[in-house]
């Protein structure tokens, strides 16, 4: 799986009797690798490009193409299997499935493909150590502080190794010590392990770790350029 | 499926785990279904022994689970229509192991009359030793004694028909029936024995007397009216009449109870459907709390739907994650419900007195006794139904959650 592909992108929710532009004819290419950020004021469109690419929305028009594989025209179950083999969501809040522990969300998505236990406990403990939460694998999402689950959800987001990381406002709930802490980690494993990681955010000192920034306003590309 | 036995114990996990965020209501649905379970057998186990009782006593009175008879006999059960006792090949296959009893009857229409009143009445001939098997008579006699021997002079009567009389033990009646030249046998019996029918309706028509004293009485040499066989259980005796029947006479009729009464049969029939109706009923009832339950476990979860979605959980996993959580929720509940119904029925199984309604029973033919019958029949029917509709209610709130749209689960609040 390579890079990611958006062309003439356009998507339009009705809210009432209003329409409200989503997408409008949005092009991208993002290449492997990259650290890209979104930003942009609040329904710039940010989060719905994010959707579209991570397959849990489907534009009106345009195509969606991840390597050779037109997003836009799976189906649920394949959209299902792309996400699960593919991409790792990190979502500004709610994150977790609280009934499992940190260890258990750290598992699950590694459950889901099929990966034998001893192996994916393995990895799960690895990677929690990695994002600084050896010693807290048992406890549940409620025990954790808002900086902690969403290391745990950044741990699960890349355990299994996806090619690409889709992160909304990642930073949101969090104070700037746990932002700091989530962005330095995202910046190794993108260098580390050569996950694109495309963020949507609008805040500037997540923008400042980006190597690419794409600004968005009412569905459009307004900007986009490396830093 | 293979998705499912893949994700068996992550969905199991989830299952479990999601079932118990909500104590209060995991426990009233738990309580709900167990008592729906526990009503289900344990009425059934009442149902169940009152029809067996109601059919026990019907055949007991018919007698027997097999007749053999002139072919005339039941439409005209006079003393011409009377048969020769058992020979030959079929007297060998009544003394073969698998016959539980036989015996020889005589049964004509007869007038008994005391100093005071008469009345008419069947007058049974009976052979005194096979009778505890065949209607349980020895058992009733309420004051006296029952007959001693297939020659006993005496004679057994209701205590309806002793009422009715106006007579006791221990005085003489007049009984009169017609011998096979129609011409009028008579003779004097002392009342040796008063007998209470467990259907007090009975007392007042049937008087036994021996079989061999009635054979004199009526002039028939050694004629009797029936053969009545009795097989351990009068719901298998399929194998017992075929034998029978291969070596009875052409000439002479061979009946299984559920021929001779056709309301017996119907009820026989009926029984498992009543059954079955009951259980679905109960669990109509319970299917809406079930519904509930899953409809709002589904609702509280909607984003986390969402969420399991988005990290690429196929919605065929999430129907089989939300049907295995009723699973959960059913199995524990029918465990619960199965232990209630053996703790409160195994008790009752040595029966259970509804002499306050006895006249009432009576009337639909059963005894004054309840015996609840707890079959693994009935407890597989309820179960079964209780798990394959729970199942199949389950199916809507589960599909729901699966097709829920991943971001619009999302961002629901």
């Amino acid at each position: 799986m390579s890079a990611i592909h958006c062309h003439l992108l356009c998507k339009t929710f009705r809210q009432g009797d209003e329409i409200i532009t989503g997408l409008d004819h949005v092009d991208i290419t993002i290449e492997e690798g990259e650290f890209v950020c979104l930003s942009g004021p609040s329904g710039s469109g940010k989060t719905t490009l994010l959707n579209a690419i991570g397959g849990l929305d489907t534009p009106d028009s345009g195509e969606i193409r991840m390597g050779e594989i037109r997003i836009d025209q799976l189906d649920r179950g394949s959209l299902a299997d792309m996400r699960l083999h593919h991409i790792g969501f990190v979502f500004q809040a709610y994150n977790l499935i609280p009934v499992l522990t940190a260890q258990e969300n750290v598992e699950f998505v590694m459950q889901v493909q099929g990966i034998p236990t001893a192996e994916r406990t393995r990895k799960a403990r690895d990677i929690l150590r990695e994002v600084g939460l050896e010693g807290m694998e048992a406890r549940r999402p409620a025990q954790l502080s808002g900086g902690q689950q969403q290391r745990v959800a950044v741990a699960r987001a890349i355990v299994s190794h996806p090619d690409l990381v889709l992160a909304d406002e990642p930073t949101a709930n969090l104070d700037s010590v746990a932002s700091t802490h989530l962005m330095g980690l995202f910046s190794e494993l993108n260098e580390n392990h050569k996950i694109t990681f495309v963020i949507a955010t609008h805040d500037k000192r997540v923008m400042s770790y980006a190597r690419r920034l794409i600004k968005m306003q009412d569905g459009k590309i307004i900007g986009d350029a490396a830093q | 499926m293979r998705g499912f036995r893949l994700h068996f114990s992550m969905l199991l996990r989830l299952s479990w785990r999601n079932l118990w965020r909500n104590h209060r209501r995991t426990l009233i649905m738990l309580g709900a279904i167990s008592v729906g379970v526990w009503a289900m057998i344990f009425m059934t186990a009442l149902m169940r022994g009152m029809v067996d009782d109601m059919l026990n006593q019907g055949i007991r009175n018919l007698p027997g689970h097999i007749q053999i008879q002139n072919p005339a006999f039941l439409d005209d059960p006079s003393v011409v229509n009377s048969i020769a006792e058992p020979a030959g090949e079929l007297l060998i296959a009544l003394n073969q192991p698998g016959v539980k009893r036989w015996a020889t009857r005589i049964k004509v229409p007869a007038v008994i009359a005391s100093e005071r009143e008469s009345r008419g009445i069947n007058l049974l001939g009976i052979e005194a030793e096979a009778e505890p098997d065949i209607t349980g008579l020895p058992a009733q006699i309420s004051e006296g004694r029952f007959l001693e021997s297939n020659q006993d002079q005496g004679v057994i009567i209701g205590a309806k028909l002793a009422q009715r009389l106006e007579t006791r033990l221990g005085k003489r009646v007049v009984v009169m029936s017609q011998d096979p030249d129609n011409n009028i046998s008579e003779r004097g019996f002392r009342i040796v024995g008063i007998y209470r029918a467990e259907m007090p309706g009975l007392e007042e028509h049937n008087v036994y007397a021996a079989r061999d004293t009635l054979q004199q009485l009526l002039r028939i040499e050694d004629r009797v009216s029936q053969i009545v066989i009795v097989d351990e259980d009068y719901r298998d005796i399929e194998t017992l009449y075929r034998r029978i029947e291969r070596v009875t006479p052409k000439t002479l009729e061979i009946k299984p109870w559920y021929e001779i009464d056709g309301y017996l049969a119907a009820m026989f029939n009926m029984m498992d459907g009543f059954v079955l109706v009951w259980v679905i009923i109960i669990f109509l009832a319970l299917s809406f709390g079930l519904v509930n339950t899953l409809v709002m476990a589904v609702f509280e979860r909607v984003r986390e739907i969402g969420l399991i979605q988005a990290l690429g959980m196929r919605p065929i996993l999430i129907v089989y994650q939300i049907l295995l959580e009723s699973l959960l929720l059913l199995l524990i509940g029918l465990v619960i419900g199965n232990g209630l119904a053996i703790i409160t029925v195994k008790p009752l199984e040595s029966g259970l007195d509804i002499s306050i309604v006895a006249e009432g029973m009576a009337m639909m033919g059963a005894s004054s006794m309840l015996y609840p019958n707890l079959t693994l029949y009935d407890m597989l029917l309820a179960n079964s139904v209780v798990i394959i509709l729970g199942i199949l209610t389950s199916i809507l709130p589960a599909w729901r959650a699966a097709q829920l749209d991943p971001v619009r689960a999302l961002n629901s609040t």
